[in-house]
Order: C-alpha cells, then structure tokens, then sequence
C-alpha cells in the first residue's frame, strides 16, 4: 500500500541524469529497471548513463570549476552555508528518504531513519563547518623568501559510491569534495541509485551553482569505466569490492594518473578475550557481522574467542541469531531485511562452500522465503583459517566463529589477510587492549565495541582494503591539491 | 526589552536591589533601566556556571557536535531576530542602522555559525614520547570563563567572546558594557531558547569597578577575557596575578599606522583612509589614528581628505542617509574634545570640524588634522573619537621606525603598488594585523590581536580556541611499544 502511493510520487525529475542543475534524458535512450529486494518486483525505471554522459558532466563541471566561475568565486564560508542548507534539506524530509531507501536496498526502515539518515545529516553538517577552515601555512624557508601554501580544489572528482548505504555514502563523498571546492561527477550504485537522485533535487534547492554537482545513475562497467580513465577527470573516489578497486586503480594508471582513493572490503577480525564481558561481547560480535544484513564492509566476520569461553560464546550466539527476525523492513519488529538482488545466490554458494569445507553449520544457512532475496542468519563454529568462509568476504547474514589460545598467536592470525579495514577487541585488561589495538593492521580498532563510527574520525584501510581516509579532518587533505608560493623578499626577518 | 540579570537560565533582580539607567545617546534620554549586578551576583552566578561544568554534567557530557549544533541555532534565532537587535544596537549605541543592520549583525551570525562549525574539530593528538607508553592529549575546556565587554559594537563583541568559549565547552560569566546591556540582555534570551543548559551562560548587566573588579579578582573564576582600555585591561593582569593567576587574554586600544606610499592608488587609498578612521564615529580599536603619507603626494592627500570629512551627514542614526551618530556619552565626549583642543594647541593645523556637531550633545564634527607632529597628544594617546591624524614621511626605513614608535601595536594599513615595499612593511610592523591595500577587512576566520600594549592572546580564526583550551597530556604504560 505505501509502496503504491510511493510510486505516484516518483516523477520523471527524479529518475533521470541531473547535470547541470537540470534533468536529462540518457543519450543513448537507454533506461534500467530498479527493484524493490523485499518483493522482487520492480520499482521504477532509471535512464541510464553511459560515457556520453560521463563526457556532457565533465564538461559541466569543468566549467563550474573554472578560475572566475561563481563556484570559485564563492566564499568558503559560503560554500559551507550550501552543505548546511542540504543538510537542512535532507533533515526536511528525512521520512521520505529513508522510505526510498528501504525500497530500494531492503534496508529495515527504522536503522535507515535512525542510522542512515542521521549518519547523512551529521557528515553534511560536519563539512559545512570545514569549509571555511581548510588552512594552508606560511612557512619558514632558508633564502630571502616569504614562503605559504595554498590549500586548492584538485578539480573535477569522480565518485562512485555502493549500494550498501546509498544516501550515507553519497553525504561521505560529497561533504568533503565541496567542502574544499571541487565540483563532482557522481555514479550512484544501479541497484540503489533513487536516493541520491532525490538529493540531486535537494542540491538544487539548496542553491548549489549549476554544473557543482551532477548525479548520473549508470552501471560499473560502462559509466563506471568512463569515470576511471576519463581524461579530464582529476580524482577517482571509489567505495565498494577490492575486485573493482583494482580496475579503478588500473584505469587511473593507464589515463591520467588521476588521484585514486579506495574504500574496498574486508574479512574483519573481532577479538573476544576470556575476562571480556561476555553478553557485550556477544551482542556486539553478533551486531557487528548481522548489521545490515551482512552487508558491511566492517563486517566482524571472523570472531576469534578465547577457548576458555569458546564453547558458551557459540552457544550464546547462536541462540541471538535464532532470535534475529527476519522480514519486511517496513515492520517495526524486523532486524534484518533482504539481500541486495544479485548478491543473495553468492552468499548462499559461500555457506555451501563453508559445509563442503568441514565447518560446522550451527544455524541458518538457507534462504527465507518465496518472494524477495531473504537469507537465515547463519553461523558456523570450528572454522579454521585456511577455508574460504575465513579468508573470502562474504557480505551477507554470515558469522564465522574460531578458537585461539595466546595473544600473540591472535595478533598473527588476525593480520593474515590481504584486508585491513577494521578490528575489535573485547577485554577488560588494558595492557591487552593496548597490544593488540596497536598490532592490528587495519584502519580502525574498536575496543569493546563495534562499529562505533562518527563523521569526526578517519576511516579507511590498510592494505587491500583501500588507501586514504574519509571523515574527519584526514578527509579533507585527499581533495586538495596544495600549491606552495615562494615570493622573493628584498630582506627577510624572523 | 529585558532587563535583569540572567543567571542559571533565569532572570532574577540584583542582589543589592540598585539599577542602571540606560541611555541612548543620539537624545541623551533615559530608554530604561536594568538590573545592576554586583560581586554578590557575580558570586551566584559563578556558582551556577561551575555547577553546569560539573563532570557528567549535561553540558560535560554533550557530544562536542551537539555543543555545535546549538550554537547554529543560535544563528539561527539571531537571524530571525536581526531588525531587533539592530534596531537596539542603534538606539542604545548612537549606530548607523544600517551600518548595525548589515555590518554588526552579519558579523554576529557568522561568528555563531563559524564556532559552530570547529565544536567537534577541537583535536589533541597521539606523541611518540621516548619510553614504553602511549601518550595522548585532550584539549579540553578551561572551566568558567569571566568575560568583560566594551561599548562600542556590544552584539558582535558578545558573540566574539561565547562562541570561542562554548565551542570548547566552557561556561560563561559575561558582563556587558554597563552603557550598552541591551542586546546582550536580547542574546540571554535567545541562549535560552536555543536549549543551552541552565548556568552555561550568565549574563551580568553592570560597572567595571563593581562587578568587573569582582569577576578579575574571582578565586573562582578559570580565566578572564577582557576588551577595553589598555588602562583597564592593566588592572585585569594585575587582578588575575593578586587573586588566583587566572588565564587572562585582553584585546586593548590602539593608536594604528596607515602607511600611504606615493605610488598608491590615490583616490582609493584617501578613501580607506577615511573609512579606516571614522567608521563607527572613530570608536574603533582598529581606528587609523596616525595617517603617514609620502611627502610627493601629502598636500594632494590631506585636500581630499578634508573635501571626504566635510561630506558626512550627522544626524539621527536611525534614519538612512546619515552618516555618523553620536558618541556614546558625555564622558567618551569630553575626552575627544579635550584631545582635539590640545591638538590645536600644540600646533597642528586643524584642516576642519574641531567642534561639537550641531545638534543636541553628543555629536562631534569629523575633524581632520595636518601637520602633525609625533611627539603630540594627538599622535600617541588613543583618541576613539572622529578626529584624523595626517603626518607626512620620506623614507621607508623612517616610517616603519616612526609607526613601530608607540606601545600600541594592534593594526597597521599600508597602500602601494610596489610588492617589495609591501612585503618589507607588513613584515616590520609590531602589528597583530597589517593590512596591504585596504583597511579594516575583517573576517571571522582570520586571527585578531595586538602586540605589546593592545593586548595579548588572538580572537577569531582558528587561534581563539587555543585560548580556551586547557591541554591534558595522558600517558599510559604499554608492555611493548611499536611504532
């Protein structure tokens, strides 16, 4: 019934390609289908952007982002009154929103309004504070100089964001490219492309100069593509599976060495010590892999308990994943909502690969269901490190649990993976959780808790996880370009 | 119009039962009266503001982005009251309206909203110290925060001193400028409505020697931040160093260089110039007093200058087309006018105006004199009143020595085309500020502070908030180290 009214207010505007402040038609004349992943049905169709696209955005915000253009022109602080009035926009009709997006990803509805949107509001808030902030220096130099460096835009950034947290991840991108000045081609997911469509029209509300900002729904391989080896596209931040990663880093490569930042996956260890408090530990080890349905490149998907508590920490936690209720994300009562479309089929191969590996199935393992893409919460207790549930990210309703004895054989199990997004550890002794937040390879460490995020801090990964960091000040540095100007002193003094 | 003190998110009436009448000084008629606030006050007050510091209290334990949120709401509601409080600032102030309208209230707004913004970007950091630990800093707030405020912008100085302060989670214990309480009494309101808890702003209407005395000497009082008179802001360190060494940081007069050299741009410059000395009827710590021009174009400078001067219309603040108000009382009077006597006396020559203003009391003729000489009252003793000083120099190194000559040392202009020369000069001025080719351009994201004698510490900008930090450093023992 809501979905019914809910496509009646779905016009034209706000599924088609927005470039400068206006909505187009593809040039190809192609359009997508967009499923609702609760019912399989489909929502509504979304012209589709391919590279002639990609080519009419670069040339509009190439313009927008000229010496002289009103987006240059502007004051900083006034580029931060622009995200604070989308900010304010998106608090507006935050309902709708988060009903978009429950729709379109499967989401739980209430998470989405609680988490999501309020994730979204905060970054936009949060870069509207910096703009006016962002501080270059006057530096000291040998030789008759006054010396200082200018913190600029780099220029045109590309953006691809995932499915996982549509209109979040969108807020990540833009807050800190406009916050310093850039202008944005943006590639939503195709799977969950309605939400950042709708801000599109917010950020035409909002004031934002035409050209600033241009949202141009499309698929990885062809827009996608476009993106990371369009010559004229300064920076490529891409978020989503280290696979794709590496192309987007490849196409930079082979272009023009435009700056890359990736946000990629992970296999993320979660540390459980026997003096940890024990129903903590399993609440947040459970919420940690479940959230989202699985669906989290901060997925604690490898919990390492002490074997002094190993057997009562299974037996706990397949008692809450019993308890977890799966179903429509418009229930009040749900945790746990669909699968993204494509990805249900590869979750359930990996669980048959994890029996077929030996590791013991504790519950779940099925999908749920006729209509839509549900899977069971699942664990598996007895996994050993060398199987391909331990090692490979799944990115579904999946919880691998093993067994460690000492420290330092943790810290070496932990760090064996090409991943390095996240790690917690559960411990009350503060020398314990010293050592180990200090020895993990990975991004961030939560101790005693679980993704416990906030646009104030840096988020990001080591290794295949990605490189840079987005949030708090570190990500303003990965969209400026800092220019040093050295002028010549008749007579310099300190 | 509210008129007591507001202590604890409540108005209550002076403990000592005495008022302050409140004028406006473009009729010299009473506009009412308010409560006058005393050490016993003073004392309430602290109490309330170090309760609402208490450890897990509401405003302790607020996320720091929360602290900012509220500050953007009081944006919010400054906006929505922005004819309101420019319509007092004019008629309590003697301010040209629209000048209060479009400079003191945009100011205001954007200071809030600017704070608002660094509330949860207030970062410590990790150090590698030598040693097995790992060692961290907070930056957290210093505690309750004494703030005194002067009379000539009281809405934007207000703001300059709570923004910084709350950013960093402080709370506050604000005394207005006893002539000008109105709008600050405005702002209490507003901090209500915006949500700040009880005690987190205090707002105390009353006299220097009173309850200024009592907040500079107050054994429970973490910090001062005082805006006036160098002469007062002397009794302030003094007072903090007698009672409790309380942090002080003070924003003080000055008596600021505009450096004009011959290859300027002419008409441009006489135009700053004038700007730079008469805005706000010269009542500007940043006020040009001491106009050095390059002999080649010095007579050609001070006939334009006078031809500027004799152009402004005096009248009624209130209505458009006036150019400068009143002064602010008899007393700021007086001193003008026995400045500009000892002006003529001493010898220079008095180009124009050097008399009251036509109308009613308070107005003074924008007066210009030439021929000054350096050793004159009116070339070393802050003025704050409309009356330019044009002296005349030769050579660069002479007029960096002869600005630099003064124990003021707040702002400096300099006007030339020549980049060696502008370089050279903002390098070698003792100026907290020093501006090439323009004056009085003032942004909130830009530090302002004095050298010397104009004071110590920097307001706005990043720099403010090292102000009302106090630093922790936190060192923990590790079993192993690793970089």
């Amino acid at each position: 019934m809501l979905e019914v009214r809910l496509k009646l207010r779905m016009t034209h505007t706000c599924t088609s390609i927005f470039i400068n402040n206006e909505w187009q038609d593809s040039v190809s004349g192609k359009v997508f289908p967009v499923y609702n992943p609760a019912t399989g049905e489909q929502i509504c169709e979304v012209q589709e952007a391919d590279k002639a696209d990609v080519d009419k955005a670069v040339q509009a915000a190439r313009l927008a982002f000229s010496l002289g253009s009103v987006w240059r022109r502007m004051d900083a602080s006034e580029r931060g009154r622009l995200l604070s009035k989308l900010a304010d926009l998106v608090e507006r009709d935050s309902v709708y929103l988060a009903t978009i997006e429950s729709l379109d990803s499967g989401k739980p509805f209430l998470p989405t309004l609680f988490v999501d949107l309020q994730g979204t509001i905060k970054t936009l808030r949060y870069f509207a504070g910096y703009a006016d902030k962002i501080h270059g220096t006057s530096i000291p130099m040998d030789g008759e100089y006054l010396t200082f460096t200018r913190y600029e835009p780099i220029g045109v950034c590309g953006q691809i964001v995932p499915w996982n947290f549509p209109l979040m991840m969108t807020a990540w991108k833009l807050g800190p490219a406009l916050a310093c000045g850039n202008t944005v081609v943006l590639k939503p997911a195709e799977e969950t492309p309605l939400t950042c469509l709708y801000m599109a029209a917010l950020i035409k509300e909002a004031g934002f100069p035409p050209g600033v900002i241009n949202i141009l729904p499309g698929f990885g391989p062809t827009a996608g593509a476009a993106i990371a080896s369009h010559m004229g596209i300064d920076k490529v931040a891409f978020t989503g599976s280290t696979e794709v990663g590496k192309l987007i880093q490849e196409a930079a490569g082979k272009s023009n060495l435009k700056r890359v930042t990736l946000e990629l996956g992970g296999k993320n260890p979660n540390i459980i010590f026997a003096d940890a408090d024990l129903d903590l530990a399993v609440e947040e080890a459970h919420q940690g892999v479940f959230f989202n349905a699985g669906q989290c490149c901060t997925a604690g998907s490898r919990v390492y308990v002490e074997e002094p508590i190993y057997d009562e920490f299974v037996r706990r936690s397949v008692e809450r994943a019993k308890r977890r209720i799966v179903g429509s994300p418009f229930d009040p009562m749900t945790e746990q909502g669909p699968q993204v479309r494509k990805h249900q089929s590869r979750v359930l191969e990996f669980i048959q690969i994890g029996i077929t590996e030996g590791a013991k199935l504790e519950c779940g393992g099925k999908a749920l269901g006729l209509k839509g893409f549900f899977i069971e919460p699942t664990v598996f207790s007895n996994v050993r490190d060398d199987m391909r549930i331990a090692r490979e990210e799944i990115f579904g309703p999946v919880q691998q649990i093993m067994k460690f004895k000492t420290i330092d054989e943790v810290i070496e199990r932990a760090n064996n993976s090409d991943y390095g997004l996240v790690a917690a550890v559960f411990t009350k002794d503060i020398s314990k959780a010293m050592t180990i937040s200090t020895a993990m390879q990975a991004g961030t460490v939560w101790i005693n808790c679980f993704n416990a995020l906030s646009t104030q801090c840096p988020f990001g990964g080591y290794k295949m996880s990605g490189n840079g960091r987005e949030m708090g000040e570190n990500g303003l540095k990965e969209y400026s370009e800092v220019k040093t100007i050295t002028i010549k002193m008749v007579a310099k003094n300190s | 119009m509210h008129d007591q003190v507001f202590i604890g998110n409540e108005w209550h009436e002076s403990c000592s039962g005495r008022k302050i009448p409140v004028y406006n000084p473009t009729t010299e008629k009473l506009l009412c009266e308010v409560e006058e606030a005393d050490s016993d006050d003073v004392d309430k007050a602290v109490r309330s503001a170090r309760a609402a510091f208490q450890m897990g209290s509401p405003w302790r334990s607020m996320d720091a982005s929360d602290r900012g949120h509220l500050l953007n709401r009081l944006a919010d509601l400054v906006e929505r009251d922005r004819l309101l409080l420019a319509t007092l600032e004019a008629l309590n102030c003697g301010k040209v309206f629209l000048v209060a309208y479009f400079v003191d209230l945009m100011a205001t707004i954007k200071t809030l909203r600017y704070y608002s913004g660094w509330a949860d970007k207030i970062h410590g950091k990790t150090i590698p110290v030598d040693g097995e630990y790992f060692t961290y800093t907070r930056h957290e707030p210093i505690g309750v925060c004494g703030q005194i405020i002067p009379w000539n912008f009281p809405l934007m100085m207000f703001v300059w001193k709570i923004a910084p302060a709350l950013c960093c989670g402080n709370t506050v214990v604000i005394k207005p400028a006893e002539q000008t309480p109105l709008s600050a009494l405005h702002m209490a309101a507003l901090i209500k409505e915006a949500g700040f808890p009880p005690g987190v702003v205090n707002v105390l209407p009353g006299y220097g020697q009173t309850a200024g005395c009592a907040i500079s000497h107050h054994m429970d009082i973490d910090k001062v931040a005082f805006t006036g008179s160098t002469a007062v802001g002397k009794l302030i360190q003094k007072a903090a160093g007698e009672s409790n060494l309380k942090r002080v940081t003070l924003e003080l007069g000055g008596k600021n260089p505009n450096i004009v050299f011959a290859d300027c741009d002419l008409e441009y410059a006489v135009e700053q110039a004038h700007s730079g000395l008469f805005f706000n009827q010269g009542q500007c710590c940043l006020a040009g007093s001491r106009v050095f021009v390059e002999e080649p174009i010095y007579e050609e400078f001070v006939r334009r200058s006078v031809e500027k001067a004799r152009s402004k219309v005096l009248g009624n603040p209130l209505l458009p087309g006036v150019d400068q108000g009143p002064q602010i009382n008899q007393k700021q009077f007086n001193k003008i006018m026995e400045l500009i006597e000892s002006g003529k006396r001493e010898g220079a020559t008095l180009e124009c105006g050097g008399s009251p203003g036509g109308q009613q009391g308070l107005f003074i003729q924008p007066t210009v004199f030439s021929n000054v000489r350096d050793h004159m009252r009116i070339a070393k003793e802050e003025i704050f009143g409309p009356v330019q000083q044009i002296m005349c120099f030769r050579s660069i190194s002479e007029v960096i020595e002869r600005a630099n000559a003064t124990q003021y040392g707040l702002a400096a202009g300099v006007f030339t085309n020549d980049i060696n020369k502008a370089l050279t000069v903002s390098s070698a001025l003792q100026a907290g500020m020093v501006w090439v080719n323009c004056y009085n351009a003032m942004s909130i994201q830009c530090p302002f502070g004095g050298f010397k004698m104009s004071g110590n510490g920097r307001e706005l900008g990043e720099y403010a908030l090292q102000e009302y930090t106090e630093i922790k450093a936190v060192t923990i023992r590790i079993s192993q180290k690793s970089s």
